[in-house]
């Protein structure tokens, strides 16, 4: 477990953390998710100890590790961009904590073997990371930070620098691993999508302060504010009602009854708008709608029913959504 | 650029005969003159007392000053990339260039005027320290104008390499000196191979710093380069000049060599 309190941060005149409490649960694989600047991995790095604090203090398994260096702080942490000891090869970078801990050459080779199993490097042993795609030297990186049994796990935007497939692979992998071995994980992330698959818990952080902190959909559904809704996916607003894009219906003017039901909320609005575009993404699709009143909003279909309804740029249309209790507050929010 | 065979010829032509006017022509002269009166009458002129002592007197030199340039050109690199930002460090910068901007008389002269009798450190000769005018002076000559090769080498590789290595030994348990040798040390190992190559071979001819520093006695305080110019000059001995100068450019073709063989060699950045 991770407890931070207060902990706050200056560069110059950049207050890159305000007065930041946060919890990590034991074994709970955590993303930090917020935009670039938001002060997401100056908050890792102070938990790693590679960033000191002006104030406030970091408590990791009920030790105070504030004025600790990060060497024995009992971590794990890898870089957005590997940090893989170039002149190693895989495993003498996955046996460095290993080595500087004079371990017995047995032990320490029988645990490498293992752990480059686990992350599928089994037979790249003996190559050098420029050797080896960025998918594979991500994922010695992992494995060089688990080799010391780290209590905690800190992964600084650890796919951010990969192509989208990649990416999409390693998050899932990520997740698996994260099932086995249920090491203390903290994620640090922009990418709203990752955190919301991998994570087990979100903390959406803004201007250097935590925004909210909860399971990951509840962040979705229920965000704190303003910011938290918009960053976490787009928002349409239907009449005064505002909605995830997805929770929009929409049906021919007289046709046959809404597609879908909205599944909570109090009242249904209803407005009458045009077609502006039909985007067709593969598995949904995006219609691109203008109310009477000149707004513009989008709502997000599944493919079959868009096809179902044939819709084409100039239709009228009715759009139907929800009117959604947990994000009324935020109507004035402008989209 | 394409050009026609001629131009091409033509610029061909240019670029060899610089070459051989400049560079091919006089080293050639100075090996045939050096080599035409047999092997016999070359290694009987380099085998002189005052030869192997000068060739001895160079060597030393460099076994002072390559080992004190690495270990202290590498503390300077170290603070200028990762020691922050801190007051002077501009200074620094344009201190360290010195060594290349001026002339080496001028450095000569101005280590006599620091060390020599009336400088602020004079008084060590009273005290039995010999600095100018003995070894101790030459090696800080020839210090002095090989400064910024390991600093000038070294700081770009530390630069380029970053720092996110060190962090990631630090996460994982090492201390700064561990993290030292077994992060930095090899990871700049090329820039430090380069920075010495460059200082021994700079080392190798310094002649105006040295000159003014040293009591210039053959056998005694006598550098190869000084060992050239004192035949020469001195005692007319134009065929023991051109010897010596072949033992000062065989050294010097072995530091190219070496050079070379490690750039065909180097592998792992």
């Amino acid at each position: 477990m991770i407890t931070v309190t207060g902990a706050t941060k200056r560069f110059g005149d950049f207050l890159a953390l305000d007065d930041v409490s946060l919890e990590i649960p034991a074994g709970s694989l955590t993303a930090l998710l917020g935009p670039s600047g938001s002060g997401k991995s100056t908050l890792l790095r102070a938990m790693a100890g590679l960033e000191n604090l002006d104030g406030g203090s970091v408590v990791i398994d009920g030790v105070d590790v504030t004025h600790v260096p990060p060497r024995r702080r009992g971590i794990g942490f890898v870089f957005q961009h590997y940090a893989a000891f170039k002149h190693m090869t895989v495993r003498d970078n996955v046996a460095f904590g290993l080595t500087i801990r004079k371990r017995p050459r047995a032990a320490i080779r029988a645990r490498v073997d293992e752990l480059l199993e686990l992350v599928g490097l089994a037979g790249l042993a003996e190559r050098y990371p420029d050797e080896l795609s960025g998918g594979q030297r991500q994922r010695m990186a992992l494995a060089r930070a688990l080799a010391v049994e780290p209590s905690v796990l800190l992964l600084d935007e650890p796919f951010g620098a990969l192509d989208a497939t990649v990416r999409a692979e390693l998050r899932a992998w990520l997740r698996r691993l994260h099932d086995e071995v249920h090491v203390t994980t903290v994620l640090v992330t922009h990418d709203q999508a990752e955190a919301l698959e991998v994570a087990d818990r979100v903390a959406v952080i803004h201007q250097g302060r935590v925004q909210q902190v909860d399971e990951p959909l509840a962040v979705y559904d229920r965000p704190a504010n303003a910011f938290v809704m918009g960053f976490m996916g787009s928002v349409a607003r239907v009449g005064d009602s505002l909605v995830r894009p997805h929770r929009i219906a929409l049906r021919r003017p007289g046709g046959a009854a809404g597609v879908a039901t909205p599944p909570h909320g109090d009242g249904v609005v209803t407005v009458p708008a045009t077609v502006e575009r039909v985007a067709r993404l593969g598995s949904e699709t995006l219609v691109e709608l203008v109310d009477e009143a000149g707004q513009r909003f989008v709502a997000r279909l599944p493919r079959d029913e868009a096809e179902a309804l044939g819709l084409a740029r100039g239709d009228s249309v009715e759009a139907s959504a929800p009117r959604d209790p947990a994000t009324a507050d935020f109507i004035d929010y402008s989209i | 650029m394409r050009l026609s065979l001629p131009a091409r010829l033509g610029v061909r032509t240019v670029a060899l005969a610089y070459l051989a006017v400049l560079v091919a022509l006089p080293v050639g002269m100075v090996l045939q003159r050096a080599l035409a009166p047999g092997l016999a009458t070359f290694w009987a002129s380099v085998t002189t007392p005052a030869a192997i002592a000068a060739f001895n007197l160079t060597l030393t030199l460099l076994a002072i000053v390559v080992p004190l340039n690495v270990i202290l050109g590498t503390v300077t690199a170290l603070v200028l990339v990762r020691g922050g930002s801190f007051r002077g460090k501009a200074l620094l910068q344009a201190f360290l260039d010195l060594p290349f901007a001026v002339s080496p008389v001028v450095i000569g002269v101005a280590l006599i005027a620091l060390w020599g009798a009336g400088g602020w450190f004079g008084g060590l000769a009273d005290a039995g320290v010999r600095v100018i005018f003995a070894t101790p002076g030459m090696a800080l000559a020839t210090a002095f104008v090989t400064l910024p090769f390991v600093v000038r080498e070294v700081e770009p590789v530390l630069r380029e390499v970053g720092d996110e290595q060190e962090q990631a030994a630090a996460t994982l348990g090492a201390t700064g000196w561990q993290t030292f040798w077994r992060i930095t040390l090899p990871s700049i190992r090329w820039g430090l191979t380069y920075g010495t190559l460059l200082t021994v071979a700079r080392g190798l001819g310094e002649y105006g710093a040295v000159l003014l520093v040293s009591s210039n006695l053959p056998g005694v305080s006598q550098t190869l380069t000084l060992l050239v110019h004192a035949r020469y000059h001195d005692v007319a001995n134009t065929y023991g000049a051109y010897t010596a100068a072949t033992v000062l450019m065989g050294l010097s073709l072995a530091t190219l060599v070496a050079t070379a063989l490690l750039n065909r060699t180097r592998r792992h950045p």
